[in-house]
């Protein structure tokens, strides 16, 4: 049997999965993933943290503990600088995240880690990435960059898949992956006719990708929406060259990727006229959302744009969110007809 | 104009010094109390860090009292300090008030940039050598306080009056900021050093040692903390603070390479700079392990990242080092009350650790004694 390596299904999961699975399958190696977010990991995650980390941070270590003992490696990778500006990157819970976790859980197996880290290592990083992670395992350098190219062309195609289908990171990983058969080809469907369907209201939800697609920390906000003929806009179905022209809108760009992407976000959507409103669904506990959440809000109230924000915490059902959520949607029909 | 700037600690007299001789018209921010930060609570976000709350409270009270310029530090991160300037300008103006901020950013980022608005102070009418010379005696009263500071700790814990070392401390301040030209300052330089060695100690007391890390604004800031530096000082504590603003200035500007030490201290618990104070929290606290120290006290903000980073990490460098960490956060429900009696069941720990370990001492000398004279 092929050695087992672990990827918390987590944080960088829904945006980096597609390159790992394939990098490290054709090396040779089982990819798994921890299970979906669910209690136990929530309550695992909660118990190994120091209180006031962010329930993203309290989540990856139930992912990791779930992981634990199943695999050989627990695969962490270093997320450090892959924008064009070195000034930003990952948010410091990120940079430290494979310290933290090698520093409050006991009894892990080996740990996969390695840096991304475009300041330091130039242009090629995610290749030295790749061959730091070949030499860890022990594979000659040949195979490494074969499965390297595949993995950055399988990687790519998944973005511009997301852009193309306007579907979220998840149905496309339960497309490639998981072959989930006919359910995956009407989303897939319904992203292909997006102009003429039954939908009447265009909502744009921003936030971290493992906020907003984790089903279970979200409240399924994605597929709640849509099941009251909302159709859901998310950042990763804009094209990044798109995306990026709104840097310059800031007198100064913010430090952290992903809360870049967002504000960025932001600030499309809210130009575009087919988009009614915006949602910001921001980490409980998260100290850069802070910054984000207010910017966002700030933009929306001078150009008088609807805008909602929901922060979801370890101990809000989903009950209170559903309401707000709801309202919105009404104030938002109500507007139009009025 | 009516300029002003954030309150730190003490180091408003040397701000303050700098904008009055280049023709400024100062409004000195008032020290932070719960009105500052009831202020600040109203405006920010929730999860903002509390020194965000507080500067934010801060700057309403001093626009309130007529400033038009407020000028603040930049940075680059990772950590949201390098943005507070853009953000609090944002939310200032959507409440209502009108004022123009300046942002100085670390001139090692960008010189153009920094010495353009450095040079926006520079008002008509002031001469490019008593620019020069008026920025390096704020230089060296900024010095001149961290200085103070240092030996107020060191006297402190020795002091036989209580807080007869707070009292000489406020004089000297007062000396400090009356200082004007040069001379002024060199002479107010070795008094106030001396003023401070005279004051009555007990010589033969041995204190306990102890080491404070955290993030640099509720660390240098004595209304914010608590006083919790002269709280372990009249407590019998030797107080080391990790972090002065000079150094803090030094290491942004011009030495980068100052901290590295503290880095590689750091490196078998944290490989990667985190922003904020994250890794020196964690590089301190071996250096304070290793040289002896008895306990180390992390001041922490509510959501502070990278203290959070930190704090997961700190719990492994205590156990593999054998240091009593105490980790205070402080956010706007933390109490005097509590803070203190957890300061002081700390100090209890540490004191009883430090005896025990001399106790083991002793019995290991008095077995040597034995063997060796063997009775
Ligand atoms: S960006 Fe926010 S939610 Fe994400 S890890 Fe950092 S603090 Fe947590
Ligand atoms: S170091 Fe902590 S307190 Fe300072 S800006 Fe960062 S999060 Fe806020």
């Amino acid at each position: 049997m092929p050695p087992k390596i672990g990827f918390p299904m987590t944080l960088t999961y829904f945006t980096q999965f597609p390159l790992w699975k394939t990098f490290f399958t054709e090396l040779g190696f089982e990819f798994v993933t921890s299970q979906p977010t669910n209690k136990l990991i929530l309550n695992n995650g909660i118990k190994e943290t120091v209180t006031d980390a962010c329930i993203p941070i309290k989540l990856f270590h139930g992912h990791v503990i779930a992981l634990k003992n199943k695999v050989d490696y627990i695969f962490i990778p270093r997320m450090v600088n892959i924008d064009k500006e070195k000034h930003i990157t990952f948010c410091p819970k990120f940079l430290g995240l494979p310290d933290m976790i090698r520093a409050s859980i006991s009894n892990l197996p080996p740990i996969l880690e390695v840096s991304l880290d475009k300041k330091n290592q130039g242009k090629l990083f995610l290749y030295k990435a790749c061959r730091l992670l070949g030499r860890q395992l022990g594979k000659p350098y040949n195979k490494v960059f074969q499965a390297y190219l595949k993995a950055v062309r399988f990687q790519k195609k998944f973005e511009d898949f997301l852009v193309s289908k306007k579907i979220t990171p998840v149905e496309a990983i339960d497309y490639f992956f998981r072959n989930k058969g006919n359910g995956i080809k009407k989303v897939i469907n319904r992203g292909n006719s997006l102009k003429n369907d039954e939908n009447d209201l265009n909502i744009a939800v921003v936030g971290y990708p493992y906020q907003i697609y984790d089903s279970y920390v979200s409240a399924d906000i994605i597929n709640f929406l849509r099941k009251r003929n909302v159709r859901v806009w998310t950042l990763e179905m804009i094209p990044s060259s798109l995306l990026k022209r709104y840097a310059r809108r800031l007198p100064k760009k913010l430090f952290w990727h992903f809360s870049n992407k967002v504000v960025w976000a932001s600030y499309h959507f809210i130009e575009q006229p087919f988009i009614d409103g915006i949602i910001h669904v921001s980490a409980f506990g998260c100290g850069p959302d802070a910054m984000v959440g207010k910017l966002v809000e700030l933009e929306c109230k001078e150009r008088k744009f609807p805008f909602l924000n929901i922060t979801i915490d370890e101990h809000t059902g989903e009950a209170g969110i559903v309401t707000r959520i709801e309202a919105f949607i009404d104030m938002l029909r109500y507007r139009r007809t009025a | 104009m009516k300029i002003s700037f954030p309150h730190m600690g003490i180091s408003y007299i040397a701000f303050k010094h700098l904008l009055e001789e280049l023709g400024y018209e100062v409004i000195v921010p008032p020290n932070p109390t719960k009105r500052t930060l009831t202020y600040g609570v109203k405006y920010a976000p929730e999860f903002a860090c509390m020194p965000f709350k507080i500067l934010l409270g801060n700057y309403i009270e001093v626009l309130e009292k007529g400033a038009e310029i407020l000028i603040t530090s930049g940075g680059v991160g990772p950590c949201r300090a390098g943005l507070y300037g853009v953000v609090h300008e944002k939310i200032l103006k959507d409440i209502g008030y009108e004022f123009s901020m300046i942002v100085l950013e670390p001139p090692l980022e960008n010189f153009r940039d920094f010495s353009k608005r450095v040079l926006v102070l520079k008002q008509k009418g002031i001469r490019w050598t008593s620019f020069l010379h008026e920025v390096k005696n704020a230089w060296m009263k900024l010095k001149l306080l961290d200085k103070v500071e240092q030996t107020v700790n060191k006297v402190r814990a020795r002091e036989l009056n209580k807080g007869q070392t707070t009292k000489v401390f406020n004089e000297v301040l007062k000396m400090i900021d009356e200082a004007r030209s040069r001379e002024e300052i060199f002479k107010v330089q070795k008094e106030a050093i001396d003023l401070l060695n005279s004051v009555p100690q007990d010589f033969s007391r041995e204190p306990l040692k102890v080491g404070i890390i955290g993030e640099i604004y509720v660390v240098l800031e004595p209304h914010v903390n608590f006083d919790i530096e002269r709280f372990l000082g009249e407590r019998d504590v030797y107080v080391d603070r990790s972090i002065y603003i000079t150094d803090y200035v030094r290491f942004a500007v011009w030495d980068k390479k100052g901290e590295d030490h503290i880095k590689k201290a750091a490196q078998p618990y944290l490989k990667q700079m985190i922003g904020g104070h994250g890794i020196q929290s964690v590089g301190e606290t071996v250096l304070y392990a290793l040289n002896g120290y008895d306990g180390v006290i992390q001041l922490a903000p509510f959501t502070c990242i990278p203290e959070i980073v930190s704090k997961s990490i700190l719990a492994k460098v205590s156990r593999d080092l054998d240091i009593p960490v105490l980790t205070i956060n402080i956010d706007e429900q933390t109490g005097e009350a509590g803070v203190q009696t957890r300061l002081e069941a700390f100090i209890d720990l540490i004191k009883q650790k430090k005896y025990a370990k001399e106790h083991a001492k002793e019995k290991e000398k008095g077995r040597l004694y034995e063997s060796v004279y063997g009775y």
